[in-house]
């Protein structure tokens, strides 16, 4: 055995230990072991994470930023060490830089809103992808229509890669903001996002980069990529729902009106005026989610004890493997072959319905996402109503993957 | 639950070889059903004759159980004239979403095949979509399709 093999090999026994963290893996669908293969819908929790937010509500809870009772601190400083943890982990320069929303949704339509919306002019444009998520369109239409500003869409090749040269003629004088995914969630593709960042920044367009699919699968830091809006969800990366992140430059950041009102996000309010609060609490109206974000604080640190290379590595072994085992079935096809893929695989079989084949998984303990994956442009691109798709995480297993591969040979008996 | 009851081989077959998958030269009624969470989409035609239904046809594409229900479906209408086609419809809709709903074997033939989709309430939409598109039609004597969604 080599060296990288017999490495190659503890690295599987490591991440198959992880299982033990994660409690809801340990349970039997229709009689067989849960194989949850949907983790880029959304991530299992490991304990570290679930004890972390029961914990803080058994002995922390106070709302932050307001009492001096000891209860109150210790809240606002479990919620602002989470706001560091996670500056620290995708290297932002300051916490000031760190917006809690509630995902990556709440903060693609902040951007649009506070930061695009009072810029934008008839006729302005703004670049999207034929591979974003809907939830990286649906903000910039709104804004369009309440703007007149305009949308304008870089190709895809057939393998599900960005046209790169296709983006960069679109890129104009009238362009106000690139915005693209870093993964997609639909295709696996990961972006070229520090020569997009490049490439817009020569121009002095801003970027908005959806990173859902990418926490929980690649090391990320906004200094090199060097984009001025990052957005993420804390759910896909091993955190709580309904919590989230935007990033955003500092001095971009500054120069925005609030996005909504509240507390929190005051230093003083009088009916002539009302005096904002500093950065990040501007942006961050209301009593906050609290566990969430402390939650996400523990997330980063159980991702960060494994090591983003290690899963990075994890992550891109599976989907290879996925991809071999799945293609040797008959009439199975993959959807999304770029270069550079990871962590999911996107498929359509002859004769099988993905919706069919859905079914018929989940009753091999086989938790697949078959649909549109809320990206209906793509589905569109490659002519198919809707695909399957097996995604990975930390804990999922090579096992998991010839359960899968059984559940698609049996729907083809099933349906053939 | 057995894979073997949703999967019926009645609903494999019908799948497999859907009947009256076409559209006719001549449409009478038309309506379009369309399902955006899964992406079902099917067209349903009808020709009533002196009250009758004497022809009933349909496209699209979907997954077994939608393509299976919509092919049953149009076997099942043949020379039905419209209450008959609504109380079919009642009939079937119950069964698909009422526990404890006995079905009536000689009401519904084979369609009856179809029961065992109630235990799956995510695909309840795919075996009702074709049947909601029918009352459409059947409604419809403009020259557009009537347009139907499920969510």
């Amino acid at each position: 055995m080599s060296k990288a093999q017999a490495t190659r090999q503890n690295d599987a026994l490591d991440f198959a230990s992880l299982r033990a963290d994660f409690p809801i893996l340990e349970q039997q669908i229709h009689g067989c072991p849960l194989a949850y293969l949907d983790s880029a819908a959304s991530a299992q929790r490991p304990r570290q994470v679930i004890d972390a937010v029961a914990d803080y509500y058994r002995n922390d809870h106070a709302n932050v930023h307001r009492g001096i009772h000891t209860l109150s601190q210790r809240a606002t400083e479990a919620y602002e060490g989470a706001r560091e943890s996670l500056r620290r982990f995708i290297n932002a320069a300051s916490t000031k830089e760190i917006i809690f929303t509630r995902g990556t949704t709440e903060a693609i339509n902040l951007v649009a809103q506070a930061y695009a919306r009072p810029l934008l002019q008839p006729g302005d444009e703004i670049l999207l992808t034929w591979m974003e998520h809907h939830s990286n369109i649906v903000p910039w239409q709104l804004v369009c229509e309440q703007t007149g500003a305009v949308l304008k869409v870089a190709p895809i090749n057939d393998r599900g890669e960005l046209e790169l040269d296709a983006w960069e003629k679109l890129l104009g004088d009238k362009t106000r903001v690139a915005a693209f995914g870093h993964i997609s969630n639909a295709l696996g593709t990961i972006n070229p996002v520090h020569e997009l960042c490049a490439e817009a920044r020569r121009r002095g367009i801003v970027t908005v980069i959806d990173g859902a699919q990418a926490l929980p699968h690649v090391g990320v830091d906004v200094r090199s990529i060097d984009c001025d809006f990052y957005a993420f969800s804390g759910h896909k990366m091993y955190g709580p729902t309904g919590i989230g992140v935007l990033y955003g430059r500092e001095e971009i950041l500054q120069n925005m009106p609030p996005w909504q009102g509240g507390g929190e996000m005051i230093l003083a309010v009088d009916f002539e005026k009302t005096v904002y609060n500093e950065l990040p609490h501007k942006f961050e109206a209301g009593t906050p989610n609290i566990a969430g974000a402390i939650g996400l604080g523990a997330a980063v640190a159980y991702l960060e004890n494994i090591g983003m290379e290690r899963i990075a590595a994890h992550g891109y072994e599976l989907m290879r493997q996925a991809s071999v085992a799945l293609l040797a079935v008959p009439g199975l096809r993959l959807i999304g072959t770029a270069e550079n893929k990871t962590a999911l695989v996107s498929f359509v079989v002859d004769g099988v319905h993905p919706h069919d084949l859905g079914t018929i998984a989940d009753h091999h303990g086989v938790a697949i996402r078959t649909g549109h994956h809320c990206a209906m442009p793509v589905m569109e691109r490659f002519g198919l109503p809707a695909t399957a798709r097996a995604s990975f995480g930390i804990y999922s297993t090579a096992a998991e993957i010839d359960q899968l591969v059984a559940a698609v040979r049996h729907a083809k008996e099933v349906l053939g | 639950m057995d894979l073997r009851q949703l999967y019926h081989d009645v609903i494999v077959d019908h799948n497999r070889s859907p009947r009256n998958f076409r559209r006719p030269e001549m449409v009478d009624r038309v309506a379009e059903g369309y399902n955006p969470l899964c992406g079902d989409k099917l067209h349903v035609y009808l020709s009533v004759v002196e009250g009758k239904i004497a022809d009933v046809s349909f496209e699209g594409s979907g997954c077994a159980i939608s393509i299976a229900s919509a092919s049953m479906m149009t076997e099942a209408l043949l020379g039905m004239d419209e209450s008959e086609a609504e109380a079919l419809f009642n009939e079937v809709h119950r069964m698909l979403t009422e526990s404890g709903f006995a079905p009536d074997p000689a009401k519904l033939g084979k369609l009856a095949s179809l029961a065992s989709v109630r235990e799956y309430p995510t695909r309840v939409k795919c075996a009702s979509l074709c049947w909601h598109t029918l009352l459409a039609a059947l409604n419809n004597t403009g020259a557009e399709a009537a347009m139907v969604r499920t969510e």
